[in-house]
């Protein structure tokens, strides 16, 4: 019973993320869209980190690297592409790009080459150690971005004219929501069946028993590194999209402010939930907005919210309306 | 006698002053149980730890159909078809028991990284796992959680998942511990069929089970093998008598 309702609930918040931007687009009410377009990028950097910290059980206080990477990835192709300087010219020849499509991949690759570094050594610790070495990768990239003249160094970097996606007008609202839509929706996709896939198994047994993993004659190490890596790409991605929407990137993005809201984001919405991270989103973005215009103390209400969070409703938001998860099969 | 399966050689390991294991030399052939015995703090656990792969000798050398294994890990040592059962049942208690079981074929098959099809719609891995848990009788419990099963139905699930590996060997901690009287009888006929396909290492508490299966018995105290015999053999030795069935019957 358990299962349907969660589906339900799923369709309901799918159903919700199609509904408001379309009332909001015949209403002509732009700003609701810009709402839902940063629900959906920071629900897509949810989604990353839900691999690694819900399947995984691995809590890694540092996934604003990946999400950082992302954006400067995005930062980097696209202010050498306006300034029509070569990004590189030895030994090879690197040109700039504004294509979504290339920078997308660029950001994913250089995210998951960073999550394989990072996971590699961070991996070998444990508990409180993995959060510490997590937190300090992601800090380092953050001082040192903010010490790197080339692309802004502390001010940022900006980028003037929204990147391009063949076929689609980017620059309208409405078309940018639905790519970042799309996208979501694929990561969502593959990750409901990452979960039920031979790895999501040997994964979350992993998560469980590692000792038992082993026994069976697998690695848990390398099972984990594999979840990171796919984790860090997915958020990766999401640093990409966020910096083109807000046409800027900084150092704030690899601050560890950003890894605690992606966490927040998993943790109100549900750990290890398939649409636990785009519940959260969407609940912190519409209390910052709302609970933020009322007061500048919202963190303060966002605290006690995610205490009773913690407290009371180990599920968050999903585990509370659907009950506890049922295994399939 | 069959051939040797398993066998440490002489291996020695300490922690600081604490001799754990004193130069232990003990095969297990094809065929049989051998069973190991010895009151607590003996050094059983740590010998099956190096034996499993979790813990490495000081010295000495443990080999496996005719390789030395030493320096391989647990998952390695697993792969070459060493079935282990845990004393405390290490179980992903989250998961229902046929996940549980779907695991241990996952793991023999050695194809975890496969990212899009759903583990339990492959055909073959659930006919692994479900003739597992019909041959420990749990096949009733296969949707059940695996933490609302009862202690012995853990033991139980040890066993199954250990029989997915298809293993070459079983080395089994105390799978007789909390079954009760009944449990306890169902497993030792089940163990006492076992042998044929694959030798045991057994250790176990449970001497009703030890004389009644064993067709050698190591004893273990103070960290060094005492004496290894057939169950009479043991039975008639003084030494073991003062040193270890002499002290449980006055406890």
């Amino acid at each position: 019973m358990a299962a349907t309702r969660e589906r339900l609930i799923n369709a309901a918040i799918l159903f919700a993320l199609l509904a408001v931007p379309l009332w909001a687009w015949i209403a002509d009410e732009p700003f609701v869209i810009t709402l839902a377009t940063r629900i959906a990028i920071l629900a897509l950097a949810g989604v990353g980190l839900n691999i690694a910290l819900g399947l995984g059980g691995l809590v890694s206080f540092g996934h604003a690297a990946f999400f950082g990477i992302g954006g400067y990835a995005m930062g980097i192709l696209a202010s050498h592409a306006q300034d029509y300087t070569p990004l590189m010219e030895w030994p090879l020849a690197i040109e700039g790009t504004r294509s979504m499509p290339v920078i997308w991949l660029v950001a994913m690759a250089a995210a998951a080459l960073a999550a394989l570094v990072i996971g590699a050594l961070s991996l070998r610790t444990s508990g409180v150690y993995f959060i510490m070495v997590t937190l300090a990768f992601a800090q380092m990239l953050y001082y040192f971005t903010i010490g790197w003249p080339a692309y802004g160094g502390e001010d940022g970097l900006s980028i003037y004219v929204r990147n391009v996606f063949p076929g689609m007008n980017t620059l309208d609202p409405v078309q940018f929501l639905a790519i970042c839509y799309a996208l979501l929706a694929v990561a969502l996709f593959f990750t409901a069946r990452l979960a039920r896939s031979p790895f999501g198994l040997a994964l979350a047994a992993a998560r469980q028993n590692a000792e038992r993993v082993e026994t069976v004659g697998l690695r848990p190490f390398r099972l984990r590194l594999v979840a990171f890596v796919i984790s860090g790409a997915i958020t990766g991605l999401a640093g990409a999209l966020y910096a083109d929407l807000n046409r800027f990137v900084s150092p704030a993005m690899f601050n560890w402010h950003t890894s605690g809201e992606i966490m927040v984001f998993v943790i109100l919405g549900g750990v290890a939930r398939l649409f636990g991270p785009v519940a959260g989103a969407a609940l912190f973005i519409l209390l910052e907005n709302y609970l933020g215009g009322l007061s500048d103390y919202w963190q303060a209400y966002l605290g006690f919210l995610l205490l009773g969070v913690v407290l009371f409703a180990r599920g968050g938001l999903i585990g509370t309306l659907a009950g506890r998860e049922v295994a399939d099969g | 006698m069959g051939e040797i399966v398993l066998e440490t050689r002489e291996i020695s390991k300490s922690f600081g002053a604490l001799r754990a294991s004193r130069e232990i030399s003990l095969t297990l052939r094809e065929g049989e149980i051998h069973a190991l015995i010895g009151p607590n703090g003996a050094g059983k656990s740590t010998l099956i730890k190096q034996v499993a792969g979790s813990l490495r000798p000081d010295s000495g050398s443990v080999h496996f159909l005719g390789e030395d294994v030493s320096a391989l890990d647990t998952p390695a040592r697993a792969r070459r078809g060493l079935g282990r059962t845990f004393q405390i049942s290490a179980l992903a208690m989250d998961f229902t028991v046929l996940q549980n079981a779907v695991l241990g074929a996952l793991g023999a098959r050695g194809e975890a990284f496969r990212f899009f099809r759903p583990v339990m719609r492959d055909r073959a891995l659930r006919q692994v796992a479900e003739e597992a848990l019909e041959r420990v009788g749990l096949q009733d419990h296969a949707a059940s959680r695996t933490a609302e099963l009862s202690h012995g139905q853990r033991r139980q699930l040890e066993v199954a998942v250990a029989l997915t590996l298809n293993p070459r060997a079983f080395v089994m901690d105390e799978p007789m511990a909390g079954l009760g009287a009944d449990g306890s009888r169902q497993l030792t006929g089940f163990l006492d069929g076992l042998r044929a396909e694959a030798p045991i290492l057994l250790v176990e508490h449970d001497m009703d089970a030890v004389f009644a299966l064993a067709d050698r018995i190591s004893v273990l105290v103070y960290g060094e093998v005492i004496a290894t015999g057939t169950a009479s053999e043991i039975r008639a030795n003084s030494e073991v008598r003062r040193a270890y069935l002499g002290e449980e019957d006055d406890a």
